[in-house]
């Protein structure tokens, strides 16, 4: 399980083969492996957006994440899960969230990993800033789903 | 006793300071340090708050040393 917050870019892809190749012990356990990548829009509520900065708040943001991800392996039938979430300055296509859970059977796997990103989007502490021409301003609330 | 306060992404800039020391009467409440850290500034209806970096309820009664933190609603992901 790995949790981690981070400035710098990343390529999702790239994360996500690194950290199955560490899952040496795991090979021939899981038959399934839900991902999901969130990426940043060029437009919102009507608006094209310029760029965006992700504010978390150090420490609880990551508590949480861990959090959330111990309670997931206790609820479903789970081999391991990784979140990777930017913070800083984002620009339109950028990666912003990684979630991916292994699992031996697929209902665990996309069930968990629907639920991490669900609670992420929630609960996880971390607030966008948009860039329009116009100017900035708060994202206000996340869309339902 | 003492605690900190601290204030993320709108409620931060409405502040216009990120974090406040502060010196509470024992049984000072979560909803009561946000009176004393905010001044003029009215609670947001949908206020979050947390303590030592959990969920807290605004009528939770905070401690010595404790890390009081206010935001709005978050919006990650």
């Amino acid at each position: 399980m790995r949790v981690e917050v981070r400035e710098a870019p990343f390529d999702p892809w790239d994360v996500l083969r690194c950290y199955q190749d560490e899952l040496a012990d795991q090979v021939g356990r899981y038959g399934a492996t839900a991902v999901f990548v969130g990426t940043m829009r060029d437009f919102n509520e009507g608006d094209a957006v310029q760029a965006m900065t992700l504010e978390h708040y150090p420490g609880m943001t990551e508590r949480f994440l861990e959090d959330i991800s111990a309670w997931a392996a206790s609820q479903w039938d789970i081999l391991d899960s990784l979140i990777v979430h930017r913070i800083g300055p984002l620009w339109p296509n950028d990666p912003i969230v990684l979630v991916a859970v292994w699992s031996a059977h697929r209902a665990a796997a996309f069930d968990a990993s629907r639920f991490l990103m669900e609670e992420l989007k929630s609960r996880a502490p971390f607030w966008k800033k948009e860039t329009l021409a116009s100017g900035e301003r708060w994202v206000q609330k996340n869309t339902p789903g | 006793m003492t605690i900190h306060v601290k204030f993320f992404a709108s409620l931060r800039e409405q502040m216009g300071r990120a974090e406040v020391t502060m010196e509470p009467d024992a049984g000072t409440t979560v909803a009561q340090v946000w009176e004393h850290a905010a001044r003029d500034v009215p609670m947001p209806d949908n206020l979050l708050a947390a303590v030592n970096m959990e969920y807290a309820n605004l009528d939770q009664a905070v401690s010595d040393g404790d890390e009081v933190a206010f935001f709005p609603p978050v919006t990650g992901g």
